[in-house]
């Protein structure tokens, strides 16, 4: 144990990548569960699913055009679909979660495709399976990642704290917000806008296949337990926070991988939780 | 002053019309009933009223800013987590501007219209574990947190017992006197004579009458409709 904890240290201090992707993670981390809540309860869990295959298939073709910074690519096209897709949540024609599925699996298999045609490396697989699984990517970030991931994610902040009642507003009942005067589409758009950032950024943390588990889990296992918005944010940030956190040092001791080590110890926790639930609810009921 | 004005309005659905040659304005102080059969549009105009929802064609002005609004069904997912007292404080949003905190005044607000519908003690309470009548107040006093201007409700006694629904007339009638526009869709006709100073009552597609309770008591639809309400009374 103590040798183990010795790594740890000997990483944490000797080895810049250890420290970003912890920086990066834990911030990624709270910023997908600040916004899951909301996401869930809109019943939009599946929009971060879709918009990372957007954002996949958004990066296959950065890689196939040769652009070197990606990000120009990836988040305006992300952006896009995210206000797409929460404008046809409210259209009644085109069910809203039909739509995700559809542009989710379009873009998965249109960007997977590019890929094929036209390679830009040897190893394909490899560039797909780290595209899904983010596999290693966090531990090869640099500083400029880190920076821009650091502005990100205070902007998300800043965005949510600030409208954070309005936003409880708009997602507790959507009409009687818009009657007495607040914005709701524009917060609706806010949310879309917040949501494939933070899709982008957790691209890099845990892949585009695995970033819904970082929104949902944290989300789900905090209204088990938790009866009030505001405990119900705290509570998820700090499981998604900590679970990020015990994730990533897993992943570097035993060489996992650190997406779906993250996503595992979320799971652990989900469980953890329902049986919290199912014990006191059961006394109460 | 004027605060809405509707104007041939014809309101409806993708698959047809449901009402329409809709005339009527609503001054401040007035209270409006609406008054009419199942289905025959009164929440439609409600939401065309509050902006939710366009009008098929004609003219719906609001000249005010910010109204309170007690929907009639609330579609709130079982399992939200939100406290009566969260519910109740997003009513004070609707001036709130940029600001990201509530004010003290606001606060305090909110704390006196929980006291007043008699649900302070369920402010700790998660919404979704209230009784029905229970989370029928707590949005109504979240509705009175919105406004000082204009309350719209729609069937607000709905699922309250005989004494809270007679503690409500008499309170919704305080704020008319203090000054609030109260527009109310309701099924009580004896209730909106006693308490209404105006009626719109809508038959199916159409509007039958709009006027003062006056006029609606000595009209042909209001007496009839009066007796029928009046029947209904006694058999219940
Ligand atoms: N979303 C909708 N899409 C299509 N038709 C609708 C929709 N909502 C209501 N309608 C139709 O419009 C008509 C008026 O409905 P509305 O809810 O306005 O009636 P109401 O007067 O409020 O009735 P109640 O007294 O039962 O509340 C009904 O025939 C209903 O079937
Ligand atoms: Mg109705």
């Amino acid at each position: 144990m103590m040798s183990s904890l010795e790594k740890l240290v000997d990483y944490f201090v000797n080895y810049s990548f250890v420290r970003y992707a912890f920086v990066v993670g834990l911030l990624i981390a709270l910023c997908s569960s600040l916004l899951g809540v909301t996401l869930v309860l809109k019943r939009f869990s599946f929009i971060g699913d879709g918009l990372s295959h957007v954002a996949f298939g958004a990066m296959a073709v950065a890689a196939v055009t040769g652009l070197t910074n990606r990000m120009a690519i990836v988040l305006p096209v992300t952006l896009l679909a995210a206000i797409l897709l929460l404008r046809t949540g409210q259209n009644t024609k085109i069910k809203g979660d039909a739509a995700v599925a559809m542009i989710s699996v379009g873009a998965l298999a249109i960007g997977y495709m590019l890929m094929n045609v036209f390679p830009a490396s040897s190893n394909i697989s490899g560039d797909v399976c780290s595209t899904l699984f983010g596999s290693t990517s966090i531990l090869t970030l640099r500083p400029l990642d880190v920076t821009l991931c650091v502005i990100m994610a205070v902007v998300v902040l800043a965005i949510f704290l600030l409208f954070y009642h309005k936003i409880f507003a708009v997602t507790f009942d959507e009409s009687f917000a818009q009657a007495s005067g607040i914005q709701a589409n524009l917060y609706n758009f806010i949310i879309a806008v917040v949501t494939a950032m933070i899709i982008v950024l957790a691209m890099n943390l845990v892949g585009s296949l695995l970033i819904s588990a970082l929104i949902i889990f944290p989300a789900l296992s905090a209204m088990r337990v938790f009866k009030s918005f505001k405990s119900v944010i705290i509570c998820s940030a700090v499981i998604s926070v900590v679970c990020a956190a015990a994730g990533i040092i897993l992943s570097i001791l035993f060489s996992t991988p650190v997406g779906s080590t993250i996503v595992t110890a979320d799971i652990v926790v989900f469980f953890g939780f329902w049986a919290v639930s199912a014990i006191t609810g059961g006394k109460r009921a | 002053m004027i605060q809405i004005t509707c104007k041939d309005a014809v309101l409806g659905y993708e698959d047809g019309i449901v009402a329409e040659g809709l005339n009527f304005i609503v001054e401040e102080g007035d209270y409006l009933c609406i008054l009419g059969e199942n289905g025959s549009g009164k929440s439609t105009l409600v939401k065309a009223l509050l902006g939710l929802k366009s009008q098929k064609s004609g003219e719906i002005t609001r000249h005010t800013k910010g109204i309170g609004y007690l929907p009639q069904q609330t579609i709130v997912q079982r399992d939200f987590p939100a406290s009566v007292r969260e519910i109740v404080r997003s009513g004070c949003l609707s001036g709130s501007g940029l600001r990201p905190f509530y004010t003290k005044e606001e606060k305090q607000r909110a704390d006196e219209t929980m006291q007043q519908l008699g649900i302070d003690h369920l402010a700790k309470r998660c919404y979704r574990d209230l009784s029905g009548g229970q989370q029928q107040r707590v949005l109504l006093a979240r509705a009175l947190c919105a406004t000082k201007h204009l309350l719209l409700l729609d069937e607000p006694v709905t699922g309250l017992d005989p004494k809270a629904q007679l503690d409500l007339y008499e309170m919704i009638a305080r704020l008319n006197k203090e000054g609030v526009t109260i527009i109310m869709v309701s099924h009580d006709v004896n209730a909106a004579v006693r308490y209404a100073s105006h009626i719109l009552h809508i038959g199916s597609r159409k509007q039958l009458f709009f006027g003062t309770v006056d006029e609606y008591r000595n009209s042909r639809v209001g007496q009839s409709f009066l007796a029928a309400g009046g029947l209904d009374d006694e058999q219940s």
